[in-house]
């Protein structure tokens, strides 16, 4: 069980937006964060500083918040087995697939590119039952 | 100047993960778990953000240029393509495993959890797989076409 918080959450949303509109205006990047990551693990041409700087602010961003939070704590609920799968199957997929939440979900799907919108629906579809699968079917042992 | 902007964005989207709580993998699942403990708060941060990628794409569209850079780089690819849906679906399938995606997995290396550690080395190589693997066999997969931040290209 999580508590339902849409403040806490949709201000996350706000922010989350914010940055991306950031680079967008700055950089005249798009803020995929797999995309991002793609390009620094497979060294694309053109500068490479701004793609290192931006996922390094990640953490950087997350820690603060959370020591300002006193220190919120995360749930990681899968095996170690199941969350190398998952990260190969992340990593696999958001590359072939062209992009991610943040990619298509937040950033395509704002310009109204048919290919994000249908890329956050297949993921969400796929998460969904995966989740139930998990959980209902397989009796939540994952 | 650029890659203090990048910094800054990149610090900016950090904070509203963690503050949004899609940094908690128990949060995720919950939120995809729709038949279960279903927890609505994350619609909340897709919301929030179009909210705010909306406005921004549609001011940025009407300026001639970035502030500190000569194009705006957007996606060029257009269609449907087995490569973008079954790519979608095993990101999606990784995702309801984990409930980790590429930010908030990145997100939480401050945290230095294990299970964090493993999932992001493990994206990382899954990333290279695809990557690596495309370039090497180029007639048989594409090299990978992203809507994620790459290639630069004018249009749209």
């Amino acid at each position: 069980m999580t508590d339902f918080t849409p403040v806490a959450s949709g201000t996350g949303g706000l922010l989350i937006g914010a940055a991306a509109v950031l680079l967008l205006l700055t950089l005249g990047r798009i803020a995929g964060i797999s995309g991002i990551l793609g390009g620094v693990v497979a060294r694309s041409p053109g500068p490479m500083a701004w793609r290192v700087a931006f996922l390094a602010g990640l953490p950087l961003g997350a820690f603060v918040v959370a020591q300002l939070q006193g220190g919120a704590e995360i749930v990681v609920g899968a095996s170690p087995v199941v969350l190398v799968g998952a990260g190969l199957l992340v990593g696999y997929g958001t590359q072939l697939g062209s992009g991610c939440t943040s990619g298509h979900g937040v950033c395509g799907i704002a310009r109204g590119a048919k290919r994000s919108i249908a890329a956050t629906v297949v993921f969400m579809l796929a998460g969904f039952a995966t989740v139930y699968v998990m959980r209902h079917v397989a009796g939540g042992g994952v | 100047m650029r890659v203090v902007a990048a910094l800054a964005a990149g610090v900016v989207f950090g904070a509203g993960l963690e503050l949004s709580q899609m940094t908690n993998p128990a949060k995720v699942q919950n939120f995809l778990d729709l038949f279960g403990t279903w927890d609505p708060s994350l619609a909340f941060v897709m919301g929030g953000a179009l909210a705010v990628t909306t406005l921004g794409t549609w001011v940025a569209r009407r300026a001639s240029r970035p502030w500190l850079a000569e194009v705006f780089a957007w996606p060029t690819a257009q269609g449907l393509d087995a490569r973008l849906l079954g790519g979608s679906a095993l990101f999606g399938v990784g995702w309801g495993l984990a409930g980790l995606c590429p930010g908030p997995a990145l997100a939480n290396l401050h945290r230095a959890d294990t299970g964090v550690l493993l999932f992001v080395a493990a994206m990382v190589a899954g990333v290279a797989l695809q990557r690596f693997g495309s370039a090497r066999f180029p007639g048989q997969l594409a090299p990978a076409r992203t809507e994620g931040g790459e290639p630069a290209a004018v249009g749209r």
